[in-house]
């Protein structure tokens, strides 16, 4: 079934209905979701009562709009703290890490790859559970021998960032090596001819060149981090992300303020996947 | 790499990876094993044993929800495979240009979007007093208010729809790579489609369908959110029960014995799908 291939007239309807389909059904859940948060009432159900905009600017009780949803906000600036620092982190460490498979040959190569794809295959439950599991031996053996407290390593951001980076970084690694790996390695020994030190060769040469992947993966990583849910479940303390705060609320009996936050999240991840799509190419 | 500044340089790259690797993979899940076989025998202390695993054996509620996640999560990657190939061989094969890009950025903006909206979508619609049912009711088709939600099906919905964009973006990139003359040969040699199917394009395709087929049963078997927001009390999924032994009953032993045993099982299965498949973990994942 190609186009130059001719097919019955009703095989190639099918097909187009088939598709058509299959794309309602994948627009379906968010297109109502953002439908509902304009809607008049105080559930997130038909009938439909009328447009409004109170689930995002109301004040008054019992339609308080996110923005003055404490909250909400509060949970969206613990996430914007926690996916600004799990970026970060993905992103240096996945640079080095680049560096390394692209550039080095050594013993032990392809076993170290292997383990770094190792996260992609690890359920972000164990991976929650091993971490906080871990965490609590090492801060139950310090407290006991210094008497200290250590509670960074009990469940908190700390442990949330780390959980998160945990996974988040091998993608940030697959994404930066393959743009070493289109790297003219000539470039760099012309600067090298011209009387630059390595390290001034690095920073002028191949980081520019690698920036698109370098800001693609910060993209992707800040969105990995927003959305995550399994890993953060395990590892979260008082201070609870985004993603979880909407589940205990979710869990209680849902409002269209939930609605309202969703097509927040919908547009701006929207806006930020495309971003990370179209700008490698522009430089390419 | 012979000088000592390159040296240098070399340790200096490989101290993060490993500091990442050790701590937080390896040590952990080493950690968690341990956890796993010890055996609470009075506060604060423990002994050595298999009794979090005895337990786990014993009980039918925990092999029963074992086996039925597992079971589920299977037929929930099959499903994708089944719903997403076409797709994919759409989106590769019979679109160009402008409507390619489009279809394809389609597929991916749901994936974007948190997994807790896309189940909150599927509530909505799917709720006694949701969408579907008033939809119908007003249609005339249904007479009161039906419950879609709480059930196995509704479970299976989110899962596929959760996961598909899984299967179909390495499905697309393998079905790209396939050169349209490879299917005009086999149509002028006078192979039916099926048999062009069948011999060209789906062994073309398997390292597509494989990485696909194992993201999605890792997601599906990982899955915590939509079983408990669409299932209903009684649709028990595994990550639930782990969840339960470590934040509710604080039995961090048998709570870890049942993670381990999770991990197990996709291990086993990313392992017996890329034997299977005679491919190799870096070739799979690597090109995600």
């Amino acid at each position: 079934m190609i186009p130059t291939i001719p097919q019955p007239a009703f095989v190639t309807w099918c097909y187009r209905a088939y598709v058509t389909v299959f794309f309602i059904y994948l627009a379906l859940p968010l297109t109502v979701v953002c439908v509902f948060a304009f809607n008049n009432s105080v559930f997130p159900s038909p009938p439909w009562e009328g447009f409004t905009l109170a689930w995002f600017f109301g004040t008054e009780a019992p339609f308080i709009g996110v923005f003055n949803e404490r909250s909400i906000m509060r949970s969206i600036g613990t996430s914007a703290f926690v996916a600004l620092w799990v970026s970060g982190l993905a992103v240096t460490v996945g640079t080095c890490n680049a560096f390394l498979f692209v550039r080095h040959e050594f013993r032990g190569k392809a076993l170290l790859y292997m383990l770094m794809l190792l996260p992609l295959i690890i359920p972000g439950v164990i991976l929650g559970i091993s971490i906080l599991v871990f965490s609590s031996a090492i801060a139950n053996t310090l407290e006991d021998a210094t008497g200290l407290w250590f509670d960074g390593l009990r469940p908190g951001l700390i442990l949330v960032i780390l959980g998160q980076f945990s996974f988040i970084t091998t993608f940030a690694t697959l994404v930066i090596s393959a743009r070493l790996q289109k790297f003219d390695p000539s470039l760099e020994e012309a600067a090298l001819n011209l009387g630059a030190t390595k390290l001034g060769t690095v920073r002028q040469i191949t980081l520019p060149f690698l920036m698109p992947a370098i800001l693609a993966s910060a993209i992707v990583s800040v969105l990995m981090s927003f959305e995550n849910f399994n890993t953060t479940l395990m590892l979260v303390g008082s201070d609870s992300p985004l993603t979880i705060t909407m589940f205990d609320k979710l869990k209680q009996g849902s409002t269209p303020v939930l609605n309202a936050v969703s097509l927040l999240l919908i547009v701006i991840s929207a806006v930020l996947g495309l971003f990370s799509l179209f700008f490698p190419q522009r430089r390419g | 790499m012979r000088s000592d500044a390159s040296k240098l340089g070399f340790y200096l790259l490989l101290a993060p990876i490993l500091l990442w690797l050790v701590v937080l993979i390896i040590l952990p899940h080493v950690g968690l094993f341990v956890v796993s076989i010890s055996e609470k025998v009075g506060p604060r202390e423990y002994q050595t044993g298999l009794g979090n695993y005895a337990t786990f054996f014993g009980e039918p509620l925990y092999w029963r929800t074992f086996a039925r996640t597992a079971i589920m999560s299977i037929l929930a990657t099959a499903l994708t495979l089944i719903l997403g190939f076409p797709i994919a061989y759409y989106i590769a094969k019979l679109s160009r240009g402008r409507t390619k890009t489009t279809l394809f950025l389609m597929c991916m903006i749901p994936f974007w979007v948190s997994e807790l909206v896309r189940t909150f979508g599927w509530m909505i619609l799917l709720r006694e007093t949701g969408v579907i049912s008033t939809g119908l009711q007003n249609l005339g088709l249904i007479s009161g208010p039906i419950e879609l939600l709480y059930n196995d099906a509704a479970i299976m919905v989110g899962l596929v729809y959760t996961s598909i964009l899984f299967m179909v973006v390495p499905l697309v990139t393998t079905l790209d790579s396939l050169d349209d003359s490879l299917i005009e040969a086999g149509y002028d040699l006078g192979g039916t489609t099926v048999s062009i199917m069948r011999e060209i394009v789906i062994p073309h395709a398997m390292p597509g369908i494989v990485s696909g087929c194992i993201v999605v049963f890792m997601l599906s078997l990982g899955n915590y959110l939509t079983p408990i927001l669409l299932g209903g009390k009684d649709s028990l999924w595994f990550t639930g029960m782990i969840y339960t032994q470590f934040i509710t009953r604080f039995n961090w032993e048998l709570g870890s014995a049942l993670g381990f045993l999770l991990l197990g099982l996709s291990s086993a299965i990313v392992f017996l799908g890329l034997k299977l498949s005679k491919q190799s973990l870096s070739n799979t994942m690597g090109r995600a």
